[in-house]
């Protein structure tokens, strides 16, 4: 049993004339620690499968259990708790809020979860740090480039101390060295901290990195493969 | 770190935020003026009406009114006076000889209300001495003398020395006729008035109709504070129960007298309400429109907060919040930019000489002193914030129903 197991998942898009089958029966297992990328053409269905394992969605049929329980029988109310507390999200666009400096970024999330302001500050100030770009605390997005902006992000999805993180095509946005500083950070990260990082990427950059490769086509996964350090 | 996210957020497009604020200022100064403006116009017709008109309180016969009939008089003035003067609260009280009558030049004539008075005591009770715009006050030695509104004078196109006869019927009800000469034009605003009431002295005037000097037609009772009025009325009426009981005299407050002033006075202070709701409610549109324009925006930005883990309540929070930062910005230069100006206009006084004509003939004064209260300005800033809380309902369920896995996805 690892931290998310997977059970016949299956999504059904019954709002278009004829339905879509986005997830068709999707049997999964991740084990704590893993680097993993989920790869696929476009439409394959991977952002909805990481949609409802990050609990943004919920599956029309199936089981996701995260440390035995299945989220997909949670309310919104629930939901939400359970991305606060469990989950840490990088977007494709980083996706930080506009008005607040990158520390308060990480900060923020710690606030949600009800941390005081000397714990908070004193995290934020370390995750910040430990993605590289600890003279940039009290810059706000707009001073920063992409690839710091991502950083901020990975800095934020960390704060939290979740189960898992989830990152949907983090590097689209990025060029070659942002990309390649990122995913050492995320790396350094994993290895480190022993954190689960799971990918949805067409970056052959962060195939390259990932030790398990999943590769979703038609709403199935077609190809599950582990690499060996 | 809600309230902060949601005061920067404020600024994030300076120019649109402060189009929305400069609404809300113009909008609740125009509230704030126009209730200043018609509180002022009323108040001052209300204190025209006590200074130079009916007084606080007046005493009649109960019969007086049917006619003004001059027969029907209160036995015993002077006592009743000393009983008034003695009662707190009261500042002077005088009494005055009151019968309709006519008045001529050689030019033309007209009805009008003789008031017969006491120069001296009258003085105590009414500021019409202080209207006068041509000639002079009652002075001993003068010899029959009246004093006229201007409105009158001008329709019988009389000046000061002009001579005036008065025809009226005296207690036996025979016409009498007797010869004035005007010293004082007085004005005081309201033209009704101006154009109806004369003054003449009591002493010689209840000699040309042969009123006896024991008896008067009216008692009339001038205040310290107005806000006093019904507690003196009600400790008047306990003092003089047994009077009032045999149907001698009855007492009634200037509220009683012009009921039309009254109810004019509550108009304008619901209407004023009226407008500012109406005002209100404009802004509140706007508020909307802008607030939605914002969530719009904004649908990738709130999706990333909700998948993250901000719950609806916060988000609600948030939407709340800056609509409420931006209505009171504008609420307290709203407020600040208004009490300046009802300020200066209230010390000042707004002069509207080119329409005075008109407000005079409806008994309002041309000089309208600005007048709002603080429980106003308290008031207005409240209706300020529900209206900001009211407006941000719909952009902030607008921001709740999006879903979190389509919205982070958004174009920007």
């Amino acid at each position: 049993m690892g931290i998310i197991d997977v059970k016949n998942l299956h999504k059904v898009y019954s709002d278009t004339k004829i339905p879509v089958k986005a997830v068709n029966g999707i049997n999964l297992s991740f084990q704590e620690g893993e680097f993993t990328s989920i790869v696929g053409p476009s439409g394959s269905g991977k952002t909805t499968f990481l949609n409802m394992i990050g609990g943004l969605d919920t599956p029309t049929d199936g089981e996701i259990i995260i440390d035995g329980k299945n989220i997909s029988q949670l309310n919104s109310r629930q939901l939400i708790d359970y991305r606060l507390n469990h989950i840490g999200f990088v977007f494709q666009s980083y996706n930080l809020i506009p008005v607040l400096t990158a520390i308060e970024n990480v900060a923020f999330i710690l606030q949600l979860q009800g941390k005081s302001k000397k714990e908070r500050n004193k995290r934020a100030k370390e995750l910040i740090d430990a993605v590289g770009i600890g003279e940039k605390l009290h810059n706000r997005p707009g001073d920063l480039s992409g690839g710091q902006q991502q950083r901020v992000s990975v800095a934020r999805a960390l704060a939290s101390k979740p189960q898992f993180i989830l990152a949907d095509e983090p590097t689209a946005n990025l060029d070659s060295k942002s990309t390649n500083d990122l995913l050492d950070i995320m790396l350094k990260m994993n290895k480190e901290s022993n954190i689960t990082f799971i990918f949805s990427t067409h970056d052959q950059r962060v195939m390259d990195k990932a030790r398990r490769i999943i590769t979703i086509d038609d709403g199935v996964v077609v190809k599950d493969e582990r690499i060996d350090d | 770190m809600i309230w902060s996210i949601s005061w920067r957020n404020v600024w994030r497009n300076k120019i649109r935020s402060l189009a929305i604020i400069l609404a809300v200022t113009i909008g609740l100064f125009g509230g704030i003026f126009t209730y200043a403006f018609m509180i002022g116009m009323s108040v001052q017709r209300t204190n025209a009406a006590i200074e130079y008109e009916v007084s606080n309180i007046q005493i009649h016969n109960p019969k007086f009114f049917l006619n003004e009939e001059i027969n029907y008089t209160i036995d015993n003035p002077n006592k009743l006076i000393t009983v008034i003067e003695k009662t707190p609260g009261v500042k002077a009280a005088c009494k005055r000889i009151k019968c309709p009558g006519m008045a001529s030049t050689s030019v033309t004539g007209t009805g009008i209300v003789i008031n017969g008075i006491n120069p001296e005591k009258e003085k105590l009770v009414s500021k019409l001495y202080t209207k006068l715009i041509a000639g002079k006050y009652f002075e001993k030695g003068d010899k029959i003398p009246v004093v006229v509104g201007q409105k009158l004078a001008k329709k019988l196109k009389a000046k000061v020395g002009s001579k005036i006869v008065i025809t009226v019927a005296n207690v036996k009800g025979v016409i009498t006729y007797g010869a004035y000469i005007v010293i004082g034009i007085y004005k005081t605003g309201n033209d009704i008035f101006d154009e109806a009431n004369i003054f003449v002295e009591s002493k010689g005037f209840s000699k040309l109709i042969g009123f006896d000097k024991s008896k008067t037609s009216e008692i009339a009772i001038i205040l310290n504070n107005n806000d006093d009025t019904k507690k003196v009325t009600d400790a008047l009426q306990v003092n003089f129960i047994n009077e009032i009981n045999k149907g001698k005299i009855t007492i009634q407050t200037w509220e009683q007298m012009q009921p039309a002033l009254n109810a004019m006075t509550s108009m304008m202070d619901i209407m004023s309400y009226i407008f500012l709701i109406i005002i209100l409610i404009a802004l509140a549109f706007g508020i909307v429109n802008t607030m939605l324009m914002i969530v719009m925006e904004r649908v990738r930005e709130l999706g990333m907060l909700m998948a993250i883990g901000m719950n609806h309540k916060k988000i609600f929070s948030m939407i709340m919040l800056e609509t409420i930062f931006l209505s009171i910005i504008g609420g307290v230069f709203g407020i600040v930019i208004s009490i300046f100006i009802v300020n200066y206009f209230n010390i000042h006084g707004l002069n509207l000489a080119v329409v005075g004509e008109g407000f005079n003939s409806m008994g309002y004064s041309s000089i309208v002193y600005l007048q709002a209260d603080n429980l106003f300005y308290i008031e207005a800033a409240i209706l300020v914030i529900i209206t900001a809380i009211i407006s941000s309902i719909y952009p902030a369920l607008k921001a709740l129903k999006l879903k979190p896995a389509d919205a982070v996805r958004e174009d920007a």
